[in-house]
């Protein structure tokens, strides 16, 4: 028997068009509890798979019959096991296909607007893990803005677009996610740049990403300024973008901002990030549209899937921006912080060049959400 | 340790790891201990949470390059 097959894209359109599914995880409590898909209309039943060894008919018995039934776990195995058992009691279900890694790897292309003279940018929305990467597209050059470790996904809508990748950049050093930065610049012949404040460690050569860089691309020369930003990292830095969009990294997200720890230095960056966010974010125009590096919840996720919004909303309406006594902000940003994001300490070395295990490994290093964000 | 029984479940992918170590399991009187290796990573805390919900006790775990040893008792 055979059972059918949901892919990790289109479960990424049913949670962007708020679709109803259920979803029957069979990965371990633990792991269910730390990470799962997650939607504004999905409901969930969490049963280890090794519980249903001796049958399904208990839990099917909870299975709704007025909505689509997604069987879940890490990498496949045990979900179609589950669905071809559930299949034989007569439910009708679909299996996850490639399992949570698939789901932590799938990206979304969205377009978030258009920039001068026919140029266009582009949200890389990574919708399990809550990445977000970027691409500038004008005259038939491109810019990328921390890419993830799918690098195929990037080059492929490059040559889809007619474009030439120029510049690759990433905002910081990441600790939750593997930059694909370094090896998209290598197949594409474009400059990687990387702020030097972080790159004091990296093994390989880049091209300094520091204030008041200046970049364009295309014809229209559609221009990339750097705005140096720290307090995430010491080296973040942020972009605008053809005078309409603020890149802002791991330093202001839609609904929270960054965490000044995984480098290991929370006390030291706690002051630096305050000054970022309270005052040279506070000198930008409030009409700059912010597009994160990161989304913690659906709902930051605007109705077309994208995660944008102008600065002056969110001066208004996040509540980082809006703490201002400096001892509670810096005791928010040092204490009680969340736990980190999985093998956070390898991702940092394996992004300086000082290891590189094989993708197997990569794919299990970044299991789980982000974390990059204090609420 | 004592060591009643092995299975080699190396190279095998979730789920057969813990399907395996369930019917070995049946086999074993209470009190005995069964060696399991592995080396699907998951199996990790699949292995500790199935041990856990099947009343056996985990005595150990060892992981020795890329193989994953675990010791149960049977409940």
């Amino acid at each position: 028997m055979t059972v059918k097959a949901m892919t990790a894209k289109e479960v990424a359109r049913k949670v962007m068009d708020n679709k109803p599914l259920f979803i029957l995880d069979v990965r371990n409590g633990d792991a269910f509890a730390d990470w799962k898909i997650e939607g504004g209309n999905i409901q969930y039943l969490n049963t280890p798979y090794f519980d249903l060894l001796d049958g399904v008919e208990e839990v099917a018995s909870e299975l709704p019959k007025d909505r689509d039934i997604l069987v879940v776990c890490a990498k496949e195995g045990s979900s179609v096991m589950v669905a071809e058992m559930l299949d034989e009691e007569g439910v009708d279900v679909a299996y996850l296909e490639g399992g949570m890694k698939a789901w932590s790897e799938h990206l979304e292309p969205v377009k978030v607007g258009d920039l001068k003279n026919g140029g266009e940018l582009y949200q890389f929305v990574r919708i399990g893990k809550g990445c977000l990467s970027y691409m500038a597209i004008s005259g038939g050059e491109a810019a990328i803005v921390d890419a993830t470790r799918m690098t195929n996904i990037f080059l492929d809508f490059a040559q889809e677009k007619d474009a030439k990748i120029k510049h690759v950049f990433d905002t910081h050093l990441h600790a939750d996610h593997i930059s694909g930065g370094r090896s998209i610049a290598e197949a594409t012949g474009a400059t990687y740049y990387l702020p030097p404040a972080d790159a004091e460690e990296v093994i390989f050569d880049y091209a300094e990403l520091v204030n008041g860089l200046e970049v364009a691309i295309g014809d229209a020369r559609i221009e990339i300024e750097a705005l140096y930003s720290p307090g995430h990292t010491i080296g973040s830095t942020s972009f605008i973008v053809d005078d309409q969009y603020l890149m802002t990294g791991d330093i202001l997200f839609i609904d929270s901002i960054g965490r000044p720890d995984l480098a290991g230095l929370a006390e030291d960056w706690g002051g630096d990030l305050r000054e970022s966010l309270y005052s040279r974010y506070a000198e930008l125009a409030d009409e700059l549209v912010v597009l994160p590096a990161h989304f913690m919840i659906m709902d930051e996720l605007n109705e077309d899937g994208s995660v944008a919004k102008k600065l002056g909303d969110l001066f208004k309406e996040n509540h980082g921006l809006n703490i201002e006594d400096e001892q509670e902000f810096r005791d928010m940003v040092t204490k009680n912080l969340p736990p980190q994001p999985n093998a956070y300490q390898d991702i940092r070395k394996l992004n300086m060049g000082k290891i590189t295990p094989d993708e197997e490994v990569q794919r299990e290093m970044e299991i789980g959400p982000n974390r990059c964000a204090v609420r | 340790m004592n060591v009643d029984k092995v299975l080699d479940a190396k190279g095998l992918a979730c789920p057969m790891p813990i399907v395996k170590t369930r019917k070995e399991m049946k086999d074993l009187e209470s009190g005995q201990v069964l060696q399991i290796l592995a080396t699907d990573k998951g199996s990790k805390a699949d292995m500790t949470a199935w041990a856990k919900s099947g009343g056996h006790e985990l005595l150990g775990v060892q992981e020795e390059g890329s193989v994953l040893k675990f010791w149960i008792k049977k409940g």
